[in-house]
């Protein structure tokens, strides 16, 4: 649903904006999100997944939460199955290609449990961009003709460009409630700085009303000054930021640490001898009883943490 | 040691598809099938090939044994030149940058459209597919190579469900559509390799692969192929070319 322009002004014009320090817990950076909110989860697929900021949301019981990301992988399943969410906005959902569909996924969807509306993946960055530029809609080239975008019907509006005359849809700004952001440098501010990809996560800060950022290290406001180009996150749109190191074990954070790809295929195998009672057990032992988030990493294990950091490490090397 | 005679179905995949990629061109490559063999194309004809991954990578060169589970891991930034926002390398197809898009595919039609969402109603799916990721900005805004096994589930008369277009409705249905530019290019089997008809928009057998005939193909496809008297036999995959491929993907992650 679009936000109307003046609510949205009126919302950004509430918020303090000045430079103050914000670090808190994940408990804590809980808060920020409330039950029913429309949530952005930065990343894609397994990269920069902001892991432990959901892991919070769901020992925390947040209810009725939607999601919507550029593609979604395993947080996906757990978010369903853990009851947070029943709708995911997203243009591509499932754990991975090497490891096939995920059977989460199609339980919940197949049966009508939870919601998975599929976008193309450069309308939902369209989107994201729309939101971040305070324009109520942007106009592309795809989806047309197509049942990704004849099943978006009430949401999309086919055009004719008042200029040519050529067809264009116009895909509606997204501007979530919240954004939750995994970066691998942060002062205590809230300016962020990422390595490698970036993905949708210039956009999504602008484009949301609250945002928390989860980040490896929090670093001094004075090194982010020395580096200002490496900023990519301004700090008066950031809520929170929490240092979470590890944060998005067992996916990936750029030049710190790889997939962790042994429990990834635990965590496949679990799923596939039952998704419902997998999934379940899964979300029991790793997210429900670990008592934080150190334990939860301890429960993974030294030596898969040690594996995934050498190999991403290794992105610089020759 | 490497066997010419031996290979499976997904390395025959792999050699056939690479070879339709020149040096010098920009490919947009998805997952699977389509980055392996966008990776051996370089390897074996174009170095100057210049692959873009949806994660936001331009110019990717793909460590040997180091394949991504997807296109948005680091491991698909090696030796690149630039990395940009996951919208932007998109939009790059919008703007026109782009020679080729190159994907795998669920399902596909006679027109070339391909079902990455549901197998039956999508109200009430027998099964619920990971959906399109960049597959239908690709292939809405590029020439398109398709890269898929060949079996009459997945060929079928029409999709359940069309993810990416192809040439919709056959004749000028795409372009009418809003969609001007781009279109199926062709469609690599294990079997053959396909295009299509310019008038009618519908898919033609262009080369068979050694020891397939027209009615092998014909038998695996679920609607009816349009075929010239005599259609050529590609070049069985050569033993560089396997050897090549199998130093890329050590652990058959995409090549099983």
């Amino acid at each position: 649903m679009t936000i109307p322009y003046l609510e949205l002004r009126r919302r950004t014009s509430e918020r303090d904006r000045s430079l103050r320090e914000k670090v808190m817990s994940l408990e804590e950076a809980c808060r920020f999100v409330n039950d029913g909110d429309q949530v952005a989860i930065g990343g894609s697929t397994l990269s920069r997944t902001p892991i432990a900021m959901i892991w919070a949301l769901i020992r925390s019981g947040k209810k009725d939460l939607s999601f919507c990301r550029s593609i979604v992988s395993t947080e996906g399943d757990l978010l369903f199955a853990s009851g947070v969410s029943k709708h995911i906005i997203t243009s591509w959902f499932s754990q991975g290609i090497v490891w096939g569909v995920s059977k989460v996924m199609r339980l919940y969807t197949e049966t009508g449990r939870a919601r998975f509306e599929e976008w193309s993946h450069m309308s939902m960055g369209m989107r994201f961009r729309a939101g971040a530029m305070g324009v109520p809609f942007l106009p592309v080239r795809s989806m047309m003709g197509s049942d990704v975008g004849a099943r978006l019907k009430d949401a999309v509006r086919e055009t004719e460009c008042p200029f040519t005359g050529e067809k264009l849809l116009l895909v509606p700004a997204l501007n979530p409630d919240v954004a939750l952001v995994h970066v691998q440098r942060c002062d205590a501010y809230g300016n962020a700085q990422m390595d490698g990809l970036q993905f949708m996560d210039i956009d999504i800060p602008m484009a949301a009303n609250r945002v928390i950022i989860t980040t490896e290290r929090i670093v001094s406001n004075d090194q982010i000054r020395r580096m200002p180009d490496q900023t990519k996150v301004p700090f008066f749109t950031v809520d929170a930021v929490v240092e979470v190191p590890y944060g998005c074990a067992p996916h990936e954070c750029y030049g710190a640490y790889e997939p962790f790809f042994n429990h990834l295929d635990y965590y496949a195998k679990q799923i596939a001898r039952d998704p419902e009672t997998g999934v379940r057990d899964y979300l029991q032992r790793f997210y429900y009883e670990p008592r934080d988030w150190t334990a939860y990493l301890e429960l993974i294990g030294l030596g898969e943490i040690l594996d995934a950091s050498r190999r991403g490490r290794r992105i610089y090397d020759d | 040691m490497t066997d010419s005679n031996v290979y499976t179905a997904s390395e025959l995949l792999a050699v056939m598809s690479g070879r339709l990629l020149s040096d010098g061109q920009v490919v947009f490559a998805g997952v699977g099938i389509p980055l392996l063999a966008a990776t051996l194309a370089q390897r074996l004809h174009g170095p100057g090939l210049t692959i873009l991954f949806e994660g936001g990578t331009i110019g990717a060169f793909v460590v040997p044994g180091e394949l991504p589970p997807s296109t948005n891991e680091q491991r698909c930034t090696r030796k690149a030149n630039m990395l940009l926002t996951s919208t932007d390398v998109l939009l790059l197809l919008q703007r026109g940058y782009v020679d080729v898009g190159f994907m795998g595919g669920a399902q596909i039609d006679q027109y070339g459209n391909l079902n990455s969402s549901f197998i039956g109603d999508p109200e009430q799916p027998k099964t619920r597919l990971p959906g399109t990721g960049g597959g239908n900005d690709i292939s809405s805004l590029a020439h398109m190579i398709v890269a898929m096994k060949h079996e009459k589930r997945r060929f079928v008369e029409s999709v359940d469900f069309v993810t990416s277009p192809g040439y919709l409705r056959g004749g000028d249905s795409r372009a009418e559509s809003g969609l001007p530019t781009g279109g199926m290019f062709r469609v690599v089997t294990d079997l053959a390799v396909m295009g299509f008809d310019p008038d009618s928009r519908r898919m033609k057998i262009l080369a068979l692969h050694p020891g397939v005939s027209v009615d092998r193909v014909q038998e695996n496809t679920g609607f009816e192929l349009v075929a010239d008297d005599n259609v050529p036999v590609t070049d069985p995959p050569g033993d560089h070319e396997l050897a090549v491929l199998r130093e890329l993907d050590p652990e058959r992650l995409y090549t099983a």
